[in-house]
């Protein structure tokens, strides 16, 4: 059946989703762990079909300030990987390309975003092939492009691109534990609605 | 006692007298806030996308686009008691929250457009605005007078 909508997905679908998800994610936190030398740990994934608003909940609330990388990917699975980035995570990239964490993640310089961008860019890589060699697909990944803001505005571009048609966003959502505090970043994998029936049938489970 | 109402992303709601509504964290979205000060009836909308016309099923909700939630919010506070010459308008958001080259992904400024659009249909002024640039915004309105708040991680906070 055609996914119209991300509410059409099944059980298995939502399964296979969050093995994709799985797998990228432990990739992409394998690099980040060897680029800044410690231990991260990385949670199961969740695959979220959420209403906007809730799903701005989900990842942190709306006027959260926090890093967010976003980089664009098309071929087999079209649409977005988006980084959030928690302060912890950004003092922790600062620290190991500066040797110093920045005093506010607000206003850092131009060097220590562009340290950040290259990070998402990457993980983002390092995402990608995983799930590219893994489970044969193609995937093209765009230059990334960041911003340090409230959540709710940063989360607002997939609603926009991606909620055209439906009112709810699908995302496998990672959280990535550093030092075993409870300040987790995320990174989240948005496909788009149209491409999904391509995912899905490349996948086996269309 | 006034109430705190809080408009979603594809929302919008009306109050009075005491009422303080806000929306949080307008990206690319616009925030509009419509007050009649003869009746002190208030309205905040968060639209999401201009244009609900290319839209052909029925999955969706009317809130999300400009040229569908504002006249919807004007016919409620018509509805309310509002005087609707009277209304006026202010509004905030349509950021490009990340730079690109490609022009396919500015919806901040078509958003803009098309809310100056459905209020100009409308025959409602714009009193004052804070659109575009790059970062987000929360709005926040208080309807026992009108006034308008809107702040930002790198801005602060100021009234509009």
């Amino acid at each position: 059946m055609a996914i119209g909508k991300y509410e059409d997905l099944n059980a298995m679908q939502i399964d296979v989703l969050r093995e994709v998800g799985n797998i990228g994610s432990g990739n992409a936190t394998t690099a980040l762990s060897s680029m800044v030398g410690k231990m991260i740990d990385i949670e199961v994934p969740n695959v979220e079909v959420l209403g906007f608003n809730e799903a701005i909940e989900a990842v942190g609330g709306p006027e959260k300030v926090i890093a967010g990388v976003l980089i664009r990917i098309n071929g087999d699975v079209d649409g977005m990987i988006m980084f959030l980035f928690e302060q912890n995570l950004i003092a922790l990239i600062s620290e190991t390309f500066f040797g110093a964490a920045p005093e506010n993640i607000t206003a850092l310089n131009e060097a220590e975003l562009s340290a950040l961008t290259e990070m998402g860019n990457i993980m983002a890589g390092s995402y990608v092939n995983a799930i590219s060699q893994l489970a044969g697909l193609t995937i093209d990944v765009e230059p990334p492009m960041m911003t340090i803001d409230m959540l709710g505005a940063i989360m607002s571009v997939p609603a926009i691109e991606m909620g055209e048609m439906g009112d709810k966003l699908l995302f496998i959502d990672n959280n990535m534990i550093i030092d075993s505090t409870s300040i987790q970043s995320k990174m989240l994998l948005l496909p788009t609605i149209d491409s999904l029936d391509h995912l899905l049938g490349k996948l086996g489970v269309a | 006692m006034g109430q705190k109402l809080v408009v979603g992303i594809s929302d919008w709601k009306v109050g009075r007298g005491d009422d303080i509504i806000v929306t949080y964290a307008l990206g690319s979205c616009i925030g509009t806030c419509l007050y009649d000060k003869t009746t002190g009836i208030a309205g905040l909308s968060h639209i999401m996308l201009p244009d609900s016309t290319a839209i052909i099923d029925g999955h969706t909700t009317r809130m999300k686009f400009a040229d569908t939630a504002l006249p919807d919010m004007v016919d409620r506070m018509k509805a309310m008691g509002a005087n609707i010459p009277a209304l006026k308008a202010k509004i905030a958001g349509g950021a490009v929250m990340f730079q690109t080259s490609n022009s396919r992904f500015n919806i901040g400024e078509r958003n803009i457009e098309a809310v100056k659009a459905a209020l100009a249909k409308l025959r409602i002024p714009i009193l004052a605005q804070d659109v575009g640039l790059n970062y987000g915004r929360t709005m926040t309105m208080w309807a026992e007078n009108g006034a308008v708040e809107i702040s930002s991680t790198v801005m602060g906070k100021k009234m509009l």
